[in-house]
């Protein structure tokens, strides 16, 4: 990944993440607690999270170009992010929401 | 193995043999000996544009075209607008096909700047979105191109290809016929080794530049449980799509046809056993530059039309205005045969495809066109388009082809100046029926035309030079002047032929002036039988009339003697009288 040399400029008022997952696994149910939990440590009051389920809404697979299952899609601020698995690793979670400059 | 019962069987699967899914790829089918394995996946892999997508997306096309089979095609390279309009150039409607359900397209968009990996992952999103586009159309038939894109996107190699494995294990328990393209790799079928996952039938389409020259290639790596041609069939890829030739699958056994059909040169006719060629042999001509080749082919052409029958002029030499132009110079129009669909010219220069290329293009046209005389000149242009060896494979393809359609085939060739007459460089002339020689006579400052028959199996034919004319009103073949003088053509034959009328104008003078001499002489000798006719019946008047006086003098004695008597005494007078 490249890095970015300021890595979150304008400080946005509002986040929205989306995060795809195919049913109840666990790797889906980690990816949803690992992001609560990011989100509640860096932005608070801010953002705004989205699970959908591909299971019960296939089509946004193709419309969104899903391929990787959990995905974090961060729809604001731009440029749209993805950031793909089960966002175990906080430190590169933070990295590719652009929170925090990669080390 | 799910294998749907539902589809139409457009071909049978042979006894105890795999069933197998019609590509309606011209060729293909033949060489899969009825297509790909059904319900199973098969890897297409080939370096960069060698027209893997193109295949795979005509297996699908053709597939809800023809074979009433709907079918998704995942694209991971191209958008659903680039392909819409790289099939359209090849006279399919996706778009169409897309509206009626019968083709689904999804296009994988994967960008590695734009993703972040963290933990773990799988990729079900794939598989939900195949097996979406999968029920949308309720497809029999799956295409993805490139799946090595992924490789691209995603760091954990080890994570996808063990999805790459579960992946091809639910498309096979999805009964999908699938293609899947690859890239070729170093050393390897594909870059990620695709080729270990699938297992089935791996094709290879290889795309080579010789001499400036590309030729496309496709050879069937391996086809698990069935048998398949082995060799490398090249293919061409034009506005109908992929073309395979399956060539090498013919045998020496083309049937032999008694038909004699004309050169549309009548006194060539009589030299071939008074009756021109047989159908469906192979006809070289063979000549130095400005023999008149194209002349003789075009009259062969001619006659072949004017009989109702389909000619496919190939020209590599001259364009086809041009080439009609010259020929009605020397009273043979093709023009109205090209109106009646009758001839077909085409032209195109040999450099211009690899030489297999060109063979498939003449399948194809034989295959469209379906004439019953093909003319290819020159073919010595072939052995610029490629080798020596690769000129003659082809030529060996291409008079089997013709043979196994009784078409009868006239090849021109173009003998090198300072070669030997009777040689062909592209070494043909073992392969062919009816030779025909034309060479310059060279004499007195002057070049004339001469043909000779040099070989035709199956016929007497005449094993004399004639002298080869090409005036305005057509070809016209003259006995050449064999005598002490030598062999003479041209002006010196017409001089020698000038010479000889002369002489037998003065030998008829000299005859007459004899004849004239003995019927004098005879008249005379006549004469002088006549006089001794006259001299001998005078002879004998004279001799008559000197016997006439002796007897009257011996007469007028006797009468004398006896009126003596009958003053001397009677009865002696008597006596004498008696």
């Amino acid at each position: 990944m490249s890095s970015r040399k300021n890595g979150n400029p304008h400080d946005p008022a509002k986040w929205e993440l989306r995060l795809y997952t195919a049913g109840q696994t666990p790797k889906s149910l980690a990816a949803i607690k690992n992001l609560k939990k990011v989100c509640e440590e860096h932005l608070a009051g801010k953002y705004e999270i989205e699970v959908i389920d591909l299971l019960k809404n296939p089509r946004l697979a193709k419309d969104d170009q899903i391929v990787a299952i959990p995905t974090l899609v961060r729809k604001l601020p731009d440029p749209v992010r993805k950031i793909i698995g089960d966002l175990s690793d906080t430190e590169r979670t933070l990295v590719g929401l652009q929170l925090r400059q990669q080390s | 193995m799910g294998k749907s019962e539902a589809l139409p069987s457009r071909v049978k699967a042979q006894r105890g043999t795999l069933a197998k899914a019609p590509t309606g790829i011209s060729g293909l089918d033949e060489i899969t000996l009825g297509g790909l394995p059904r319900g199973r996946p098969t890897l297409v892999c080939g370096a960069a544009g060698c027209g893997k997508t193109l295949l795979a997306m005509e297996f699908l096309l053709r597939g809800a075209e023809q074979f009433g089979e709907t079918g998704v095609f995942m694209a991971f390279e191209e958008t659903e607008q680039d392909l819409t309009q790289n099939v359209r150039s090849l006279g399919f409607d996706l778009e169409k096909l897309i509206a009626e359900n019968k083709i689904a397209v999804d296009h994988v968009h994967i960008e590695a700047a734009e993703i972040a990996e963290t933990g773990e992952y799988d990729l079900e999103g794939l598989f939900l979105r195949l097996g979406m586009a999968i029920d949308s159309v309720g497809a029999k038939r799956v295409v993805l191109d490139t799946l090595e894109t992924l490789f691209g996107g995603f760091t954990n190699q080890a994570l996808l290809r063990s999805e790459l494995r579960r992946l091809f294990r639910w498309l096979k328990d999805k009964g999908v016929t699938a293609i899947i393209t690859g890239e070729r790799g170093e050393g390897s079928l594909t870059r990620q080794g695709l080729e270990e996952y699938v297992s089935d039938c791996v094709i290879l389409l290889d795309h080579r530049v010789r001499e400036q020259v590309s030729t496309r290639r496709l050879r069937i790596v391996k086809y698990r449980g069935s048998t398949h041609g082995t060799n490398e069939y090249p293919f061409l890829i034009d506005e109908n799509g992929i073309h395979v030739l399956p060539l090498t699958s013919l045998q020496l056994n083309h049937p032999a046809s008694n038909e004699r059909i004309s050169s549309g040169v009548p006194r060539l006719d009589n030299m071939l056993g008074g009756e021109g060629y047989y159908r469906g042999s192979s006809v070289l001509i063979s000549g130095t530059a400005g023999t008149g080749k194209t002349s003789l082919s075009a009259y062969f052409a001619n006659a072949t039309c004017a009989r109702g029958e389909r000619c496919l002029y190939l020209a590599f030499e001259e364009s086809p205005q041009q080439l009609v132009r010259n020929m009605k110079s020397i009273g043979v129009d093709l023009g109205p045969w090209i109106k009646k669909g009758l001839l077909r010219l085409e032209a195109s220069r040999p450099t211009l495809l690899g030489i297999e290329a060109h063979l498939a293009l003449i399948h194809k046209m034989v295959n469209e066109f379906e004439p019953r005389v093909v003319v290819i000149d020159p073919i010595s242009n072939f052995a610029t388009a490629g080798t020596e060896t690769d000129a003659q494979a082809m030529l060996l393809r291409l008079i089997d082809l013709l043979k196994a359609r009784q078409i009868t085939a006239m090849f021109v060739h173009l003998t090198a100046g300072g070669n030997a007459w009777e040689k062909t460089d592209v070494g043909v002339s073992s392969l062919i029926d009816t030779w025909i020689l034309l060479r310059d006579i060279e004499l007195a400052g002057e070049r004339n035309r001469g043909l000779y028959v040099l070989k035709s199996r199956g016929m007497k034919h005449s094993n004399q030079i004639r002298e080869f004319l090409i005036t305005s009103e057509g070809i016209r073949l003259e006995d050449v002047y064999v005598g002490p003088e030598g062999v003479l053509t041209g002006s010196m034959r017409a001089a020698q032929e000038d010479r000889e009328k002369a002489a037998a104008l003065i030998r008829g003078q000299e005859i007459e002036r004899k004849q004239r001499e003995l019927a004098h002489r005879r008249a005379a000798l006549e004469a002088q039988i006549a006089a001794l006719r006259a001299e001998f019946e005078a002879t004998d008047n004279e001799s008559k009339r000197v016997a006439e006086q002796d007897r009257a003098r011996e007469d007028q004695l006797i009468s004398e003697r006896t009126a003596a008597a009958i003053r001397r005494g009677a009865d002696v007078a008597k006596r004498n009288r008696k």
